[in-house]
């Protein structure tokens, strides 16, 4: 059994969930291989049978109809089991269109992977369910981010193939301008020990207060999940999430956010984590270390009380 | 400009979820329904696009007989037309088959523009839009925050991860898929309320190939992790949290 990685890299930097990506194939208990477009790089040094780098000038640029076909090439030349991504942006924007090439659905954004089904996640992480898929290839599936350790790979030595693609330039539709960032980021949430991060459980805005208010007493930064800074509660930059920064503190304490699968991937690396919810469903819960059930209204104020007290003491 | 925009119902985002006695989907007793949310954004992307150029809005939306109260919602909200492909249990489609379902509808209609959330908060596979796109041939965006029309294209402003943002063009008819919170959503006024009672809302039934991917189980997720759980009233758990704060966590 052959298993594709796509290993995802933005000019020679390769994203650290394409080794995420490798840790879930080399599970699958095949034999494993890489494709790359651009320098094979740090994923020279990476356990893998081999490695096929892909360059053309058309793809110097990410393009959903150059990558695609530059994939497609790849895929039907070498007819992989399985073909494994990273469940990046790039990936989002892309493997559903070239899954769609071969017929196949992708299965995307799964927690757990093995040879004989996967583990995706539902209703916003509220439920798990299994699936199973074809018993012929190529079986086409995305990993979810942290869902597998990509830190602790051996080291191997992939021979580097290159793979030599024929893309027609006319076939790119999009027309893609340069990246840029809004404005320079002014605060950096990764640098923070304490963060108190605040989602739709406030309600309202003039409630914002209220966390602002403990963050200040614990000596920490606050944060926010995705709508609280889409409704311009807080600004953009104190957004934790895939969307957003991702921490890791001593401490993060999620007032009111249910913990949404795109909020997770951005926060569940943190040391602690404390959840202040009212409801005690709410996923943020699978993955805290300390829970208050709770009306945050109550709660928060009480809480920044006692944090002051101890404080004084 | 015809735009049309694919839109799902979804169990509202507060709902209490519980297995079916044969622990093979929700319980769908009692649930109440809303709009998918990236796709209400789609819609209201849509009507604007619609206000500054003018055109139609055509909605399209598949599910089951009760989804009809969303496709009316969307009709009050400005929609002019809809289109109910009304089939039960369509969580059971894979991705692929669920875009061809709507996808072989949305081809009958040729439209300029194709918009839709870019994920759903149920099944949450954010693929049907570009899934869509595939299999009708056409270019695709994805995670659109802006949308600027151009002669026989569309500019749009993506975002990319770790706050980078890239314009892209793309040539007319396209598909995108609409980010959450891009503008605000409006109300249905009491007017467009009984204006959509006019307005066509067009029943049809499907077609779809058979789903390759099937779900054999769904279950409650274990916790990751050991979590201590503090009782007591707000000031009693508040006290005994901060103390964990300062003897357990070391942050205080």
């Amino acid at each position: 059994m052959s298993v594709l990685v796509f290993l995802e890299q933005n000019d020679g930097k390769f994203h650290r969930m394409s080794w995420e990506a490798l840790a879930a194939a080399s599970e699958l208990g095949g034999s494993v291989y890489g494709v790359t477009i651009g320098d094979a790089g740090e994923a020279a040094s990476k356990p893998m049978a081999s490695l096929h780098t892909i360059q053309d000038p058309l793809l110097a640029d990410y393009s959903a109809d150059g990558f695609t076909a530059a994939l497609e090439q790849l895929i039907r030349a070498k007819n992989p089991r399985f073909v494994v991504f990273p469940h990046t942006y790039q990936v989002r924007d892309f493997a559903p269109k070239l899954a769609t090439r071969f017929g196949r659905p992708l299965l995307s954004d799964v927690v757990k992977l093995r040879a004989d089904g996967v583990v995706r996640q539902l209703f916003q992480g509220k439920l798990n369910a299994e699936f199973s898929f074809p018993a012929d290839g190529p079986i086409f599936v995305s990993v979810q981010a942290g869902s597998y350790r990509g830190d602790g790979l051996a080291a191997g030595e992939p021979a580097v193939e290159p793979f030599a693609v024929n893309i027609d330039a006319s076939t790119i539709r999009a027309k893609s301008e340069v990246p840029f960032r809004e404005s320079a980021r002014a605060v950096d949430l990764t640098a923070a020990d304490i963060i108190v991060s605040v989602g739709r459980g406030i309600k309202e805005q003039e409630n914002i207060p209220i966390v602002e208010e403990l963050a200040a007493a614990l000596g920490g930064e606050i944060a926010a999940s995705r709508p609280i800074c889409d409704n311009g509660w807080l600004p953009m930059e104190r957004q934790v999430g895939s969307s957003g920064q991702t921490v890791a503190p001593k401490v993060y304490i999620a007032v009111g956010i249910s913990g949404a699968i795109q909020h997770q991937v951005g926060m569940k690396g943190s040391k602690a984590i404390v959840a202040i919810n009212k409801d005690a469903d709410a996923p943020i819960f699978e993955i805290a270390d300390y829970g208050i059930v709770g009306d945050l209204f109550e709660v928060v104020p009480a809480l920044t009380e006692a944090v002051k007290k101890l404080r004084r003491a | 400009m015809k735009i049309l925009v694919a839109l799902k119902q979804v169990p509202s985002r507060d709902s209490a979820l519980r297995l079916n006695a044969a622990a093979s989907w929700i319980d769908d007793a009692d649930l109440t329904y809303e709009i998918n949310e990236p796709d209400a954004y789609a819609l209201e992307a849509a009507l604007q696009l619609k206000e500054q150029h003018g055109g139609e809005v055509v909605v399209l939306c598949a599910g089951p007989e009760g989804a009809a109260s969303s496709v009316r919602e969307a009709l009050a909200k400005g929609a002019d037309r809809a289109i109910h492909i009304e089939q039960d249990g369509l969580e059971a489609l894979d991705t692929l088959a669920l875009s061809a379902l709507l996808a072989n509808v949305a081809r009958e209609e040729s439209p300029d523009l194709i918009l839709t959330g870019l994920q759903s908060d149920d099944l949450g596979s954010g693929q049907t839009g570009v899934v869509m796109a595939e299999l009708m041939g056409l270019p695709h965006g994805t995670i659109v925050m802006a949308i600027e029309k151009l002669d026989g294209a569309i500019r749009v402003k993506r975002e990319l991860e770790d706050g980078w943002f890239q314009h892209v063009a793309l040539p007319l008819p396209a598909v995108l898929t609409i980010q959450s919170g891009i503008n605000k959503l409006r109300y249905a006024t009491l007017m467009g309320i009984k204006k959509a009672k006019t307005k066509e809302l067009r029943v049809v039934s499907g077609t779809a190939p058979a789903s390759q991917v099937l779900c054999t189980k769904v279950f409650l997720p274990s916790r990751a992790k050991q979590t201590q759980i503090i009782e007591g009233d707000a000031r009693t758990a508040a006290a005994a949290l901060a103390e964990k704060l300062k003897f357990e966590v070391r942050v205080i």
